[in-house]
């Protein structure tokens, strides 16, 4: 068991009076109370070590007891009891134990084996468990669609609903499926924080999913129809004539759903690539010449 | 149906140990809204955890309603920032993996 300096943790001093006690823990409390650190979960566990110092030195006897036996305060009941019932059983002549102050921590460790002492039970304050985070990776199909998974945390099954269109690095809070509640205190929450990775050929902002489209030059000039990739399969897309390079075109309906909002979509954005032929006929190159000699009249 | 997620302010009071005018204060500086149905007054169950933080910053912090109205405003703004911040950073993804 380490040794924890609770003066320390609430920086006071050894002689400071019970005033500044209290004083220096509302101080630190306010600062890493974990309702203002949502999610942090340095902050909570600061919060835990300096409400376990504040109980122990507010309190006068708990202090005397930590004050004379350090680290194992906790046991000084037990080891009264045992040295009067030693006494009662062995009385030396002199009436005083026959240990040592050194040899406490030993004497605890055979007799109690550092298990916890009913007597550190009965904590005034309710205090809320302790929160989970994990954190789920899928990749971007994953979360076109909502899917259910089975999760395994501290040995417990719980089975979660993924809503399609799930963000990036969003966080879910599953109520109560944290550390459990002390004194009758709320169990904790489990957090979960979705890392969506994309092997796409689409890239995703918010609902709307991005992607380049090669287009040959003669529809991009004459227009027509062209097939392009979505989701959930091909989707036959327009093309107005004189389309220029790099211009954009907008599918709507056909981006990512949107978060908890079923049958609802983004748009997917489509920018267009035109491709300039090679390895032309001399038939071609013929037309092209003719046409170049018509653009420049 | 709808009254089945409501909890009576009544038995909350006497679950948390609160005075029913500690609640109405709440209500009235909008931090909690209560529903009056038949004259009972009610509390919705998904308002519950953030009285239980009311309780807790009043009790555990000595915070006052004002300062507990204040704790809340600042704590929605944060996590506004925090999505925010997510968003962009989705954002700059999309950039830099081009």
């Amino acid at each position: 068991m380490e040794f924890v300096d609770y003066y320390r943790v609430l920086d006071v001093s050894k002689t400071a009076t019970e005033t500044e006690i209290k004083t220096a823990y509302r101080k630190l409390a306010r600062k890493y109370h974990p309702d203002l650190n949502p999610g942090n979960n340095e902050a909570e566990a600061k919060f835990k070590e300096i409400n376990e110092a504040n109980e122990v030195l507010s309190d006068a006897e708990n202090r005397k007891k930590y004050d004379k036996y350090g680290k194992d305060w906790k046991h000084g009941e037990e080891y009264e009891k045992a040295r009067q019932q030693q006494q009662r059983y062995s009385p030396n002549q002199s009436g005083q134990p026959d240990f040592s102050n050194e040899e406490y921590s030993d004497f605890f460790e055979s007799m109690f084996g550092g298990g916890k002492s009913p007597h550190n039970q009965g904590r005034s304050t309710k205090f809320k468990g302790q929160d989970y985070n994990a954190e789920l990776n899928l990749e971007l199909k994953d979360v076109y669609t909502t899917q259910t998974q089975i999760l395994t945390v501290n040995s417990e099954k719980i089975r979660l609903t993924i809503p399609a269109g799930v963000e990036n690095g969003q966080v879910i809070k599953i109520k109560g499926k944290g550390g459990l509640g002390s004194n009758g205190g709320p169990d904790g929450d489990l957090f979960i924080k979705f890392n969506i990775s994309n092997h796409t050929q689409f890239k995703r902002e918010g609902n709307d999913l991005y992607q380049h489209v090669d287009m040959d030059l003669y529809i991009a000039i004459l227009g027509g129809e062209i097939t392009v990739d979505s989701f959930n399969g091909k989707v036959k897309v327009q093309i107005k004539p004189e389309t220029k390079n790099e211009s954009k075109g907008k599918l709507k309906g056909k981006g990512f759903p949107i978060y908890k909002k079923e049958g609802e979509f983004g748009d997917m954005i489509i920018t267009y690539h035109i491709k300039t032929p090679t390895n032309l006929s001399e038939k071609e190159i013929e037309l092209f010449k003719e046409l170049q000699k018509i653009s420049a009249k | 149906m709808k009254e089945k997620n409501l909890i009576p302010t009544q038995i909350l009071c006497l679950h948390y140990d609160i005075e029913i005018s500690f609640v109405d204060a709440l209500n009235t500086m909008g931090i909690i809204h209560i529903e009056i149905i038949e004259q009972n007054q009610f509390i919705h169950r998904d308002q519950i955890s953030d009285l239980e933080k009311v309780i807790r910053l009043h009790n555990e912090l000595n915070v006052n309603l004002e300062g507990i109205d204040i704790v809340f405003n600042l704590l929605e703004k944060q996590q506004a920032l925090r999505n925010e911040l997510n968003s962009l950073k989705n954002k700059l993804r999309l950039y830099e993996n081009d």
